[in-house]
């Protein structure tokens, strides 16, 4: 068999060598938690930090005082699942919109993103409404936002960078009612 | 079924990658890390752009200053005007499998700078300091246009020297004040190092240190290639501009010597042997349950019938 041969036998079935279907295929979940503006707490978004990697999954942690830009490109350059937004300066209303609308620019709408910090409840809708898939402030347990990553992003990577989850708070699987 | 014609998004993949998209690139890696399905294709068709990248290695205890020295690196590089790739290593854990990298916040600057590629890896069970998909990852980003490719490894002991064969170049950076003269004359890292640094050079003990690696130096093996002992501190900046004279005049004397293409021989070598490796396990796996197969043959094993070499050799004849 010539080299093209194998490559297409290989796609035709023939398991790769080093690309194991059997057993070595491996999507692993890549997060990146992020801490947006000014505030200099970043103890909740370390501990989420640890507890989604003990969750199993591949935890990106930027540090404090990132912009929407530094953020975005972060996690462009990462492939990353779904981003974890931690805040507590209040200025989510100014930041969040941007950061979202970055993610459509780049082509990103198939990542999850996801808030933590101090929100006030009432405001919660709003964020929300912006593709924001979940606010989980104080008091929310870690196997919670674990579940609720796992059911709301991909399985795999694909070939093409726009996936197929659309923003929307509609669409989200809620980690507690999907609980099998 | 689906060549590179008939399977339009990784034809479109590849197109992208190869002509600067970063989101095309970052998908790439994710796809070979993954060692998804259509990761076969995807370096078949990118392998033919390889080859052109200075691939350097830095690795050093942690805590040593690996990651600042990298983003030191990336600015001095830009401003030589090539552009660069970062693969940084972080250990798994082996108890969840999940991983912290935390590499990239020290590498945040550059983030405007479109020039720039940084992605961050784990090592995904695999000893030696690279996560396993290294060496692919580095050929995706070569292929797709990155000069110069930096691998900064998971902070490293003493056995770590995967990345001498995944280098072209080997940057070990010590510290001051970690470990007796005894440590410098240990077998491990310190035999790969093709440029040593001395970071933190500010604290106690330079001096110290650096008469020891001389010494360690001079009682090694004659190579024609002086490795050469730097001293930084990567952050203030300092060193950095004489460190990067000296990974460049690395790579001048690799290829005017030979050696280049020796190394990437043996590189070759080591890869090969491990995927047929892997590929002969696969298939004896795959087959596990068939007459002849893997557990037929322990059952004879278990019975005396068969001795283990014949066994090897009979599963080996099975696979092929």
């Amino acid at each position: 068999m010539n080299q093209q041969s194998v490559v297409t036998a290989v796609e035709q079935g023939e398991p790769a060598v080093g690309s194991n279907q059997e057993t070595q295929s491996e999507h692993k979940i890549r997060v990146l938690i992020a801490k947006p503006g000014l505030d200099g707490h970043d103890r909740g978004a370390k501990v989420v930090t640890r507890g989604l990697r003990d969750a199993g999954m591949e935890v990106i942690y930027t540090g404090l005082h990132q912009t929407p830009e530094m953020i975005v490109e972060a996690a462009l350059q990462e492939d990353v699942d779904a981003i974890g937004l931690s805040i507590l300066s209040g200025a989510h209303n100014v930041l969040f919109p941007r950061i979202m609308k970055l993610l459509k620019d780049n082509g990103m709408d198939d990542v999850l993103v996801f808030a933590g910090g101090i929100i006030p409840p009432e405001e919660e809708p709003a964020i929300l409404s912006m593709g924001i898939g979940a606010v989980f402030g104080p008091g929310t347990t870690l196997e919670h936002t674990a579940d609720f990553i796992r059911k709301n992003t991909r399985h795999a990577a694909s070939l093409a960078t726009t996936g197929p989850i659309a923003s929307g708070s509609e669409t989200w699987v809620d980690a507690t009612e999907a609980k099998e | 079924m689906s060549s590179i014609e008939t399977n339009p998004a990784a034809a479109e993949l590849v197109r992208r990658g190869l002509a600067g998209d970063r989101r095309a690139l970052a998908r790439l890696i994710t796809l070979v890390e993954n060692r998804s399905p259509e990761a076969t294709r995807l370096m078949h068709e990118l392998t033919p752009h390889t080859g052109r990248a200075h691939v350097i290695g830095i690795t050093g205890a942690p805590g040593s200053g690996k990651s600042t020295l990298t983003n030191e690196l990336i600015k001095e590089y830009r401003r030589r005007g090539c552009t660069i790739g970062v693969v940084a290593i972080d250990p798994t854990s082996t108890l969840t499998g999940g991983a912290v990298l935390g590499d990239r916040i020290r590498m945040l600057e550059n983030y405007q700078d479109t020039g720039v590629f940084i992605r961050s890896m784990a090592t995904r069970g695999q000893l030696g300091g690279l996560a396993s998909m290294t060496n692919d990852v580095v050929r995706v980003m070569d292929a797709c246009g990155k000069e110069i490719v930096i691998v900064e490894t998971v902070g490293v002991g003493q056995d770590e020297v995967d990345i001498a064969r995944a280098a072209h170049t080997t940057l070990l950076v010590e510290v001051p004040g970690m470990g007796d003269d005894i440590q410098a004359i240990k077998a491990g890292v310190l035999e790969i190092a093709d440029v040593l640094v001395i970071n933190k050079a500010d604290r106690e003990g330079v001096e110290r240190l650096n008469l020891h690696l001389q010494a360690m130096l001079s009682l090694a093996p004659k190579k024609t290639w002086r490795v050469p002992i730097l001293k930084t501190i990567a952050a203030q900046s300092q060193g950095i501009s004489e460190l990067t004279d000296k990974l460049e005049s690395h790579l001048a004397y690799l290829k005017s010597s030979g050696e280049y293409l020796q190394r990437e021989r043996a590189r070759l070598r080591d890869e090969l042997l491990s995927r047929v490796r892997e590929e002969i396990t696969r298939r004896v796996l795959r087959r596990e349950a068939q007459p002849g197969g893997l557990s037929e043959m322990l059952t004879q094993l278990e019975n005396r019938q068969v001795d283990l070499a014949e066994a090897a050799l009979l599963l080996l004849k099975q696979a092929l």
